[in-house]
């Protein structure tokens, strides 16, 4: 990821799935991509999103992807993190192809976290044959034998009930996510800027899912209950040449409210920030870079690398203060492209749970 | 000379010089030297004389620079090397201090080997050396399972096997104890006397030169 | 340790003042450790080429689905399979043809590929992109893409006309094998849908038992830790380890020699270090780092020399290999790091192994001289006795091998503990025969002549060992590869009875080459050929259709059978079987076998057993319209032809016209017989290069063994030319010692290099491939090989005897002298 400096949130999934296979030779055919979007379509403001069709793919756009975090506990109070991802990337543009013509190629990634372990699997797919794939309708996004699937009736502009399975060697998880309230988008209506420049993405979330179901660590199962956040994600040019990683929260306030916060890290030492407040009733307020400052406040090492683990949130504006501390401070995803992505709480002039992610370490 | 023997040894003149370390050295510078037969010589002299190298030269294991050496009347210096070599194995008998004999030939077998080769073994001169040098219980063995006495007697009648005109030792006691020595020169004397050849010695010790008919010694590359 | 210093300063001065022995020492050590490295790296590379033909996307490395019907399986199956959790990657297998060529087409995925197919070449390190999106690329092997003579990036066209992806070069490809992505190779052999198998990958997950999602149509396949290849493969490389085991052993002898020399002239040395307050242990500490140093190098220089024998033989033994087994080699010596390390070490634990008497003598060196030698007579005898003993034992271990043994390795056993044998008896022989000639030597010369020889034996004998091994192991060799020779000759004659052998493309283009056939008037008859593939007894078996014909009557060579075999073939309960599977499953005619086949097990009466040689599979032959019933899937593209000789040109270009058929696919039986000849004279190429390799090793042994010899031989030659024998003819006589010896040694070789040779015609052969050959003797070879072995005695002998020839007299003279 250094040097080659792809970024926006999760952009680097390009990344991700070329260093899978890739490795340098396709990193630097890669490197294009910041400069153009050859054949693919762009991100402009102003569109109109369509329910249930953008629950599904959008193969004209070069990555997207399907991607939930779970905040849960069990019977105990016992704290559990969960995460499901779906990574989609085309590697050439065009009509999709049929069988293993398809130029798109899916990755997932699993984990569940608690305050001592961290568990991580991985999976890769090719389209068109089968293997992995979304449909829109009725809702299934599934790879191997991890799904996220729309339970009857679905809600499309809930994007609710859901069923949501993963499993690695050590572990797996069956969630059942139930959201009342609508989907929100991102952003400027669903346009989601990443820099000072062009690059953007389409960005909708679904903050407000209720989550139960069955989690199983090293053969014992233990029923949890909690909350979930789904985000969907698609782009073409999401990159800039100068950002080398990102910082990303998703935060459940106790008192209902929900926040979307990240900065860009430029190598010049700026960070490009932005956020959503989304109050219970509704009401949504996009949060820009000078609102916001971050400041890690603890590390903690992992395979050489410096990874601030514990941070300080202030967003004046709304008189928050907060400080953010993982539930497991080693919630590494050791994948082909390492990341760090675990639950975490946070107290202060706020409290509640939420996810943290971190890129570019 | 002194017996009035016709001379079997006649050295003129004999020069020899080294190259050693770069540098000539002159080792003989004109010796003459002449026994007859019958007699008995010792040639003493310091070490490094030069008393081998004369007598290798007489013995034509090598070739002299100048002068001349005649064996009875027959010129030595000029001949080939084929001449040479059999001039010494029919002419002459030579005993050298480490004996060297034929390990892998037994007593009997080495006494005979010279004179053999030049054909002209005599079964019945064969005998009497034998007896007179005390070997007839040894024949069989093999010269490494002999004294030093022992073996110096075998290389003695293997010299003298086959007649030669003139018998060249060097120091051939020198390996020996005193007694063992003195018993061994007088075997040789009393053969040399026997056969009526010439006896020729190198030796370095004043007592067993002594015992000789004449001393000759050779200082500074001449015979004084 | 500046005492250590010190003392080996000391020592080592004596290499300088004998460079020659310093030579000998060394060549011993570089000739031991050169071949036997040498044949290392070939084992080495083609073992390390077997684990990647084996780790190729799915050989028998990796746990794999297969259909049980050993066919094609639809790919829904592996969607399924992926689905339940299954860590599945698919695979399609066929074959492809370039120019009239076969090549192994691989499809494959990289993107699910497990990443433990480990060295196999996954697409990890090419452009995944270009791989998968058309025109996609074609991985090759390095030897592939020379052997099609094509450039990378150049798009070959497949027979039939399709343009294939470019190529793409991926070093450490097996050779023959061509790679693409899945999608392409599904298109290319025009099976859509359709995988061969599926790899597992070893991620371990909670998935559904295979038949709750695939039925019975798949079966697994364990991972298998030994392939078949090394399996087939064993006794050839074992071959080549022996050859390189016994020229180690023979350069050990010339080590043994100059170590042993250097020694005893070192002895005035070590005493007066010793008297100088040296300990005997940091003597002997000293003596081991020295010869360790020495061996250090050697090794090192040895290495190098083993890399460029290896290079030099690795294209014989990748066609033999390919010849003999199918097995492909890359025509590139790669090595690892442990082979140096091997060879180093192999080198050292060599050395100190033949300095181990001279160390052991050093360690318990008395202070004083002892006074009284043996007498060497006697020393001799007691010497004699002793190795005629062990030999004794030798051959009492080799007769136990034999009567006890029943595998390869014992086969060797026998061998090895045979030639030892004679190798110990060897010195009492030679002393036997020079004795011999001694007591009716009559002149004086002529008794010493023999007396010393005997005499000089206990310091040649191991050189002559050396030459005893290294010409009766190529007696041995060269009578084994003659008798192979003819008797294979004969045999493809019979095998080969039909005039042109045709393979059409399919069945459909088979019948329309048939029905043309037909109107051919110089065609005499159509002999249909097909065969199947099936197991017996766990292994895989070739089951071969031979049609009713006096061809096959007349020509087809059967070792055993019973009355009217042919006739009894008729019904299709009968079979004749090959000799290799006989011999592997015991069978002998009158036997009955059951073979699985499409429709149940088959039983057959074995009625005869024939010779099959060359071929790693156990074969069996039945009437071919048995075959097709029982095998009704089979494809009837094979057939031979019966011509009218003068017809057979003309013949096959209209086939070829007419047809669209490679050479590969229509020859004629000139063109087969010189191929499997071909092939068959490179399989022995090895052999035969190796053989040379040691009689030369063996004739340097001979040579330094003659020039430690002939310093220390000084003393004894000097009082004979002291007594009028001239240098010249000295020589002469050393010269005719060394060539009587050898020749006596020859003698001896002989008888018993034809024992090595029924050893390996009668023993190894048997337990390595499973045929036996007839055991001829060759006179002419024998005698050619006496010849050879003579002008490696003279050119051994010649540069001692030359030097003594050659003498300044003041040398012979210093033996003399007293005083300098």
């Amino acid at each position: 990821m250094k040097g080659s400096g792809p970024i926006t949130r999760r952009g680097f999934i390009g990344g991700t799935l070329l260093a899978g296979f890739g490795g340098k030779a396709f990193a630097q055919g890669f490197a294009g991509l910041g400069e153009s979007a050859d054949g693919f379509a762009s991100v402009v403001p102003g569109r109109t999103f369509a329910f249930p069709a953008d629950h599904g793919p959008h193969p004209e756009f070069r990555i997207e992807w399907w991607y939930v975090t779970a905040n849960l506990a069990d019977a105990n109070g016992v704290a559990y993190g969960a995460q499901w991802t779906l990574f989609r990337q085309a590697i050439a543009a065009g009509g999709p192809q049929e069988g293993w013509a398809n130029q798109q190629i899916w990755m997932g990634h699993a984990a569940v976290t608690r305050a001592d372990t961290h568990r991580v699997s991985q999976t890769f797919a090719r389209g068109g044959v089968g293997q992995a794939g979304v449909d829109a309708k009725p809702f299934h996004a599934w790879i191997d034998s991890w799904e996220m699937r729309g339970l009857d009736p679905v809600n499309d502009d809930n994007i609710a009930p859901l069923q949501l399975k993963a499993s690695g060697s050590d572990f797996s998880y069956a969630l059942r996510l139930g959201a009342e309230r609508p989907l929100v988008l991102q952003g400027d209506g669903g346009y989601s800027r990443k820099s000072l420049r062009e690059q953007a993405s389409y960005y909708y979330s679904q903050p407000h899912y209720k989550a139960t179901g069955i989690l199983t660590i090293d053969d014992k199962a233990v029923d949890v209950t909690g909350m979930a956040w789904l985000d969907r994600e698609w782009s073409s040019q999401p990159l800039a040449s100068d950002q080398s990683g990102w910082d990303w929260l998703s935060l459940h306030f106790n008192s209902g409210d929900k926040l979307m916060l990240y900065r860009m890290r430029q190598t010049d030492g700026q960070h490009y920030g932005s956020g959503k407040w989304i109050a219970p009733d509704g009401k949504t307020e996009l949060l820009a870079s000078a609102d916001i400052t971050m400041t890690p406040l603890a590390f903690t090492e992992i395979e050489k690398r410096k990874i601030p683990t514990t941070w300080r949130i202030a967003i004046p504006r709304r008189a928050l203060s907060i400080e953010c501390t993982p539930l497991n401070a080693r919630s590494w995803m050791g994948t082909s492209f390492p990341y760090w992505e675990g639950p975490i709480s946070f107290a202060g002039s706020h409290a509640g749970l939420g996810y943290l992610e971190m890129t570019g370490y | 000379m002194t017996n009035g023997n016709p001379n079997v040894l006649h050295v003129a003149g004999l020069t020899k010089s080294y190259r050693t370390a770069g540098e000539q050295v002159a080792v003989l510078r004109g010796v003459n030297l002449t026994v007859a037969a019958g007699e008995s010589v010792a040639l003493t002299g310091e070490s490094g004389s030069g008393k081998s190298t004369l007598l290798h030269l007489i013995a034509g294991l090598d070739a002299a620079d100048g002068g001349e050496i005649r064996l009875a009347d027959a010129p030595v210096s000029d001949l080939s090397d084929a001449r040479r070599a059999e001039l010494r194995r029919d002419r002459l008998g030579l005993v050298f201090q480490q004996f060297n004999l034929i390990p892998s030939l037994t007593v009997e077998d080495n006494l005979v080997f010279q004179s053999r080769i030049a054909g002209r073994h005599d079964a019945a001169w064969h005998r009497e050396l034998v007896e007179r040098l005390g070997l007839g219980n040894f024949l069989k063995r093999y010269p490494e399972q002999l004294s030093g006495g022992q073996q110096q007697r075998v290389a003695i009648g293997r010299a003298l096997a086959v007649k030669p005109l003139l018998l060249l030792a060097d120091e051939p006691t020198g390996n020996l104890d005193e007694d063992t020595a003195d018993e061994v020169l007088a075997l040789a004397r009393d053969l040399v006397t026997r056969s009526g050849c010439g006896f020729l010695m190198v030796t370095h010790s004043a007592r067993l030169a002594a015992t000789l008919d004449r001393q000759v010694n050779l200082h500074a590359g001449v015979i004084a | 340790m500046k005492r250590a210093l010190w003392t080996l300063a000391v020592l080592l001065s004596h290499w300088r003042r004998h460079p020659m022995q310093l030579a000998t020492l060394l060549i011993g050590l570089i000739s031991a450790t050169a071949l036997w490295s040498g044949v290392q790296a070939l084992n080495q590379q083609a073992r390390s080429s077997y684990d990647r033909a084996a780790a190729t996307f799915g050989g028998t490395r990796t746990a794999m689905l297969v259909a049980r019907s050993g066919a094609s399986f639809p790919q829904q199956l592996f969607v399924d399979l992926r689905r339940a959790g299954w860590p599945v990657s698919p695979v399609l297998e066929g074959r492809i043809q370039i120019e009239g060529r076969s090549f192994r087409l691989l499809g494959i995925e990289p993107v699910t590929l497990p990443a433990e197919v480990g060295n196999a070449p996954t697409v990890g390190k090419a452009d995944l992109q270009s791989f998968m999106t058309p025109p996609g690329a074609m991985l090759v092997a390095p030897e592939t893409l020379s052997d099609l003579k094509l450039a990378e990036g150049a798009r070959p066209e497949a027979n039939g006309g399709a343009l294939l992806p470019p190529l793409r070069v991926q070093p450490n490809l097996v050779p023959g094998v061509l790679v693409v992505d899945i999608g392409i190779a599904q298109s290319l052999l025009k099976m859509p849908d359709q995988l061969s198998r599926l790899l597992i990958g070893k991620t371990a997950g909670r998935h559904a038992p295979l038949e709750s999602i695939a039925g019975d149509v798949l079966r697994l396949v364990e991972p298998d830790a030994e392939t078949d290849l090394e399996r087939l493969t064993d006794s050839f490389h074992l071959n080549l380890t022996a050859f390189g085991f016994l020229s180690f052993f023979v350069g050990l002898f010339i080590v043994n020699s100059a170590i042993g020399l250097a020694f005893e002239q070192r002895l005035p040395v070590l005493r007066t270090l010793r008297a100088c307050g040296v300990s005997a242990r940091m003597l002997n500490a000293v003596l081991v780092l020295e010869l360790v140093s020495l061996a250090l190098i050697a090794g090192l220089m040895g290495l190098v020399c083993g890399y460029f024998i290896a290079d030099a033989l690795l294209p014989d033994v990748a066609a033999s290999l390919r010849g003999l087994y199918g097995a492909q080699i890359p025509g590139h010596l790669t090595l690892k790091p442990q082979w140096w390390f091997a060879g180093v070490a192999i080198s050292v634990l060599g050395a100190l192994a033949a300095a181990a008497a001279s160390l052991t003598k050093a360690l318990r060196l008395p202070l004083l001289a002892t006074a009284q030698p043996f007498a060497w007579q006697q020393a001799q005898r007691r010497w004699l006795t002793y190795q005629s003993a062990l030999a004794l034992a030798a051959f009492a271990a080799a007769a136990c091998f034999l009567r006890f043994g029943d595998s390869l390795i014992s086969g060797f056993a026998v061998l090895a503990a045979l030639m030892l044998g004679a190798a110990l008896i060897l010195p009492m022989f030679l002393e036997f025969m020079l004795s011999l000639g001694q007591r009716y030597a009559r002149a004086p010369v002529s008794v010493w002549f023999w007396a010393d020889s005997r005499q000089q034996l206990s310091g040649l004998s191991l050189a002559l060992m050396a030459l005893l091994l290294a010409l009766s192991v190529n007696v041995g060799v060269s009578t084994m590869v003659e008798s192979f020779s003819r008797t294979f000759l004969v045999w493809l004659d019979g095998r080969l009875a039909a005039d042109v052998y045709v393979n059409a493309a399919n069945d459909a283009q088979a019948d329309e080459i048939r029905a043309w056939l037909r109107e051919r008037p110089e065609v005499e008859a159509v002999l249909p050929g097909a065969r199947a593939d099936t197991q017996l007894a766990g292994a895989p078996i070739e089951v071969l259709g031979l049609p009713d014909h006096a061809t096959y009557r007349d020509n087809w060579p059967l070792l055993q059978s019973t009355e009217n075999a042919w006739i009894k073939l008729r019904p299709g309960n009968a079979a004749l079987v090959s000799e290799q599977l006989a011999r592997r499953l015991h069978l002998s005619v009158g036997d009955r076998i059951e073979v699985p086949a499409s429709g149940g097990n088959w039983p057959l009466d074995v009625v005869g057993i024939y010779a099959d040689y060359g071929n790693p599979k156990g074969q069996i032959a039945v009437n071919f319209a048995a075959l097709t019933r029982r095998f009704p899937e089979i494809p009837l593209t094979r057939m031979g032809l019966r011509v009218a000789p003068d017809k057979i040109p003309t013949l096959i270009s209209a086939l070829q016209e007419k047809f669209a058929l490679g050479d590969r696919n229509v020859a004629d039986q000139a063109t087969m017989k010189a191929e499997s000849t071909r092939i068959f004279n490179r399989t022995f190429a090895v052999t035969a290069a190796l053989n040379a390799f040691t009689l030369g090793v063996a004739g340097v042994a001979l040579l330094t063994s003659l020039l430690t010899l002939a310093n220390s031989r000084l003393p004894q030659l000097a009082p004979l030319w002291a007594m009028g024998i001239t240098r010249r003819r000295l020589a002469v006589i050393e010269l005719l010692k060394t060539m009587s010896v050898a020749l006596i040694t020859t003698i001896f070789a002989l008888p018993l290099g034809l024992l090595v040779a029924w050893c390996l015609l009668a023993i190894v052969n048997v337990k390595a491939f499973g045929w036996r050959l007839p055991f001829h003797v060759f006179p002419t070879q024998l005698l050619w090989l006496t010849g050879v072995a003579m002008a490696a005695a003279l050119a051994a002998a010649a540069l001692p005897v030359i030097r003594l020839a050659r003498m300044q007299p003041a040398s012979l003279i210093r033996i003399f002298a007293n005083e300098r």
